[in-house]
């Protein structure tokens, strides 16, 4: 058995196919798309194409809506930024606490120079309350920035009825859909969503691209001026090859869409279903009835994310924790402390991530090799007694903080 | 992933001593839940001898946890407990052949439960005198509460200030954003304001640069000064420093105490090496000394 990667939405593989599209751009046409010769005469058709398949996948009206970056957190940078640049006058940003640190690390270094951030709790299956939403919308709002879906837990966010409701209160509205893109099916031009963030690598493209919507008549001031490039909207030399490359991968993700959402949805179902059958005390977060196909975000109570992935690795197993030791700060991920998972269980969270690349008998070796991971770790925890937790354990084990 | 040495990984896959200790007369619960790491240590000490006969642990939390606790239990068996009360977080780390700076704390939390178990054997209560924070500075593993206090206690007011007294800040430099977040915080609560231009609140001991070329004497003699000048700080850590050879432009120093075998040694050096440097005024290399017994070696080769 070779070795399983269910790390999906960390990043993802570059699809062969994808890679043999970018090659002719570092070998024949690595002429400046700006030159005139015919090692750039191909460029502008690829970098044109790409836009297209960009856009077919995002269902967006004009392909000139597309502005390639570098990667998903440079698109919310420049989304947040641009929106305040254009409207000086507004003072407030709406967002939510589960969002990436590439919103809520932006959001806090903007609230030190006086922005209001209205950060929106969700509930304990990660959800929002789209009636406090409502009240937050005024015109001293200059963006809402609500993620698409979230990294995590998969968690989807009614986005489209909250840009209606930003729309209707004239409030800008920014998705980061970095982890939506490419998973579920979306229609841009339908909704009222202004700027949308996507990012290549997480779609089978390659790292270092990113994609920020920009609805066509939206106020805008670019993060980096300089050349023509993007015109005018992101300035730099265009990266040919990985537009090109994402372009292609917008493509294979549309044709691949019901495979996710079902095939894959699939194999992510049997996983959840094996695993919560047969080991105790563990529970699936998020909301589980509106969630992305891929994505299944496992507590394990009273053992450490941490040690179950040296052990799932020492396994052949790729995933991610939650958990506050894999990042090397103190506290468990913001997404499950938002959603008050307990302590005991949010250091234990293990996210397991899909692709069309994964395989039924993948899952079956994952579901083979799980229980006595638990199981091990179990034995060594304070909060374990043989078959069960420990009466009471938050009681029975208080130990002096340290 | 973190980079774990073998045997943090040889610990964690096959932890010794895993379990509580039946008939264990010494236990130490040490650790926060919310932090993702406890440890409870369970101790059997021989009561006419004080010699710790067996000793078990059970652990909440991640690879480097596990490890030190699992190689905490294999250091102080057979040991007395006075000769256990020497153990300190650094021989646990030594013991795993170095941990990541983030991961320090798991080495403490075994000196802790230690020291919380042989209280308890005593009848003594065990208090805790270390809060922990986020870690701010990576280099030198300083985390923020620790940062917070040395600024109040010393009226630190910028990060070079906060630099001379901790260290914390004077390796890589991607932390001073952190440390001047801290600043301003500190500075707020007590009604001031940071400003990054003022004078260092005690300038670092004025040693006068050089001008003219040094004879070997005077060069040694300066670097005496210097190093001596960097020695509280070594030793707020435990650790010294001390001087072997001059060679050239060479120094040879030996790292002491707690900066034997530290996994900072290294960036400790050549911060030493950039203070030498910028009061001579002249290229010093700064080497262990170990490094001159392999010299001498090849030359008698």
């Amino acid at each position: 058995m070779s070795d399983i990667y269910l790390d999906n939405n960390a990043t993802t593989k570059v699809d062969p196919v994808v890679v043999d599209a970018m090659i002719p751009y570092f070998l024949e046409q690595y002429g400046n798309p700006s030159s005139i010769h015919k090692f750039a005469d191909g460029v502008a058709r690829g970098l044109k194409q790409a836009r297209q398949q960009v856009q077919a996948l995002i269902g967006c009206e004009h392909d000139s809506e597309i502005i390639f970056t570098s990667c998903g957190t440079e698109s919310n940078s420049t989304a947040l930024l641009s929106a305040i640049k254009a409207q000086p006058n507004k003072k407030e940003i709406i967002t939510t606490t589960v969002e990436h640190p590439a919103i809520l690390s932006l959001c806090d270094y903007l609230e030190k120079d006086g922005y209001t951030i209205h950060r929106m709790p969700v509930d304990k299956a990660g959800r929002l309350n789209l009636e406090s939403y409502k009240k937050l919308l005024s015109d001293q709002v200059a963006i809402v920035s609500v993620m698409w879906a979230n990294n995590e837990t998969g968690t989807i966010f009614p986005v489209a009825e909250m840009a209606e409701m930003a729309n209707a209160a004239g409030v800008m509205f920014h998705t980061d859909a970095v982890q939506a893109v490419g998973k579920i099916p979306m229609m841009l031009q339908d909704t009222k969503i202004d700027m949308l963030s996507l990012s290549g690598h997480k779609l089978h493209a390659p790292k270092g691209i990113g994609v920020l919507y920009l609805r066509r008549g939206t106020r805008y001031r670019p993060l980096l001026r300089g050349g023509h490039q993007e015109r005018g909207r992101r300035a730099g030399t265009e990266n040919s090859a990985s537009i090109v490359g994402l372009g292609k991968a917008c493509e294979l993700a549309l044709e691949f869409i019901e495979y996710e959402n079902t095939k894959v949805k699939a194999m992510r179902d049997r996983l959840e279903r094996g695993i919560t059958e047969q080991i105790q005390h563990c529970f699936v977060t998020g909301d589980l009835y509106n969630r992305l196909p891929n994505t299944t975000d496992i507590a394990f109570e009273y053992i450490e994310g941490e040690s179950i992935l040296m052990l799932l690795n020492k396994a052949g197993i790729a995933a991610s924790s939650g958990s506050a030791c894999t990042s090397g700060s103190l506290e468990p991920s913001h997404v499950m402390r938002a959603m008050d998972i307990p302590y005991t269980a949010a250091h234990g969270t293990i996210r397991f991530s899909f692709s069309r690349y994964n395989s039924m008998s993948e899952v079956d070796e994952v579901l083979k090799v799980m229980p006595g991971i638990v199981a091990t770790l179990r034995k060594l925890s304070p909060y374990w007694d043989g078959n069960g937790p420990v009466a009471d354990p938050e009681k029975a084990f208080a130990p002096t903080y340290a | 992933m973190w980079d774990y040495s073998d045997k943090v990984k040889e610990h964690f896959f096959n932890p010794k001593n895993a379990g509580a200790v039946v008939d264990a007369n010494a236990t130490g619960e040490v650790g926060s839940i919310s932090c993702g790491d406890a440890l409870r240590l369970t101790l059997k000490v021989d009561d006419d001898s004080e010699v710790i006969l067996e000793a078990g642990f059970q652990t909440f939390g991640c690879g480097s946890a596990i490890a030190s606790s699992s190689v905490l239990t294999e250091i102080i068996k057979g040991m007395t407990l006075d000769e256990a009360m020497k153990v300190t977080n650094q021989d646990i780390a030594d013991h795993l052949e170095g941990l990541p700076p983030e991961k320090m704390h798991c080495s403490v939390m075994g000196r802790e439960a230690l020291h919380a178990a042989i209280a308890n054997y005593r009848g003594e209560e065990w208090k805790d005198d270390h809060e922990e924070g986020a870690l701010i500075c990576k280099c030198f593993a300083i985390d923020a509460v620790m940062i917070e206090e040395m600024v109040w206690a010393n009226k630190l007011r910028t990060v070079e200030d906060v630099t001379n007294f901790t260290k914390a800040g004077g390796g890589c430099a991607s932390c001073h954003e952190d440390i001047e977040a801290i600043l301003e915080k500190v500075l707020a609560e007590k009604g001031e304001k940071f400003d990054p231009t003022v004078a260092p609140v005690e300038a670092p001991a004025k040693i006068a640069a050089v001008k003219t070329p040094l004879t070997n004497l005077q060069r040694i003699k300066k670097i005496e000064q210097v190093l001596e000048s960097l020695r509280p700080a070594l030793m707020a850590d435990g650790g010294d420093v001390e001087l072997v050879e001059v060679i050239g432009n060479t120094a040879y120093v030996n790292m002491t105490g707690a900066c034997n075998g530290c996994q900072m040694a290294a960036m400790t050096i050549a911060g030493i090496q950039q203070r030498l440097m910028e009061v001579m005024g002249e290229f010093i290399k700064v080497v262990p000394a170990t490094e001159m017994a392999k010299l001498v070696n090849i030359g008698v080769a």
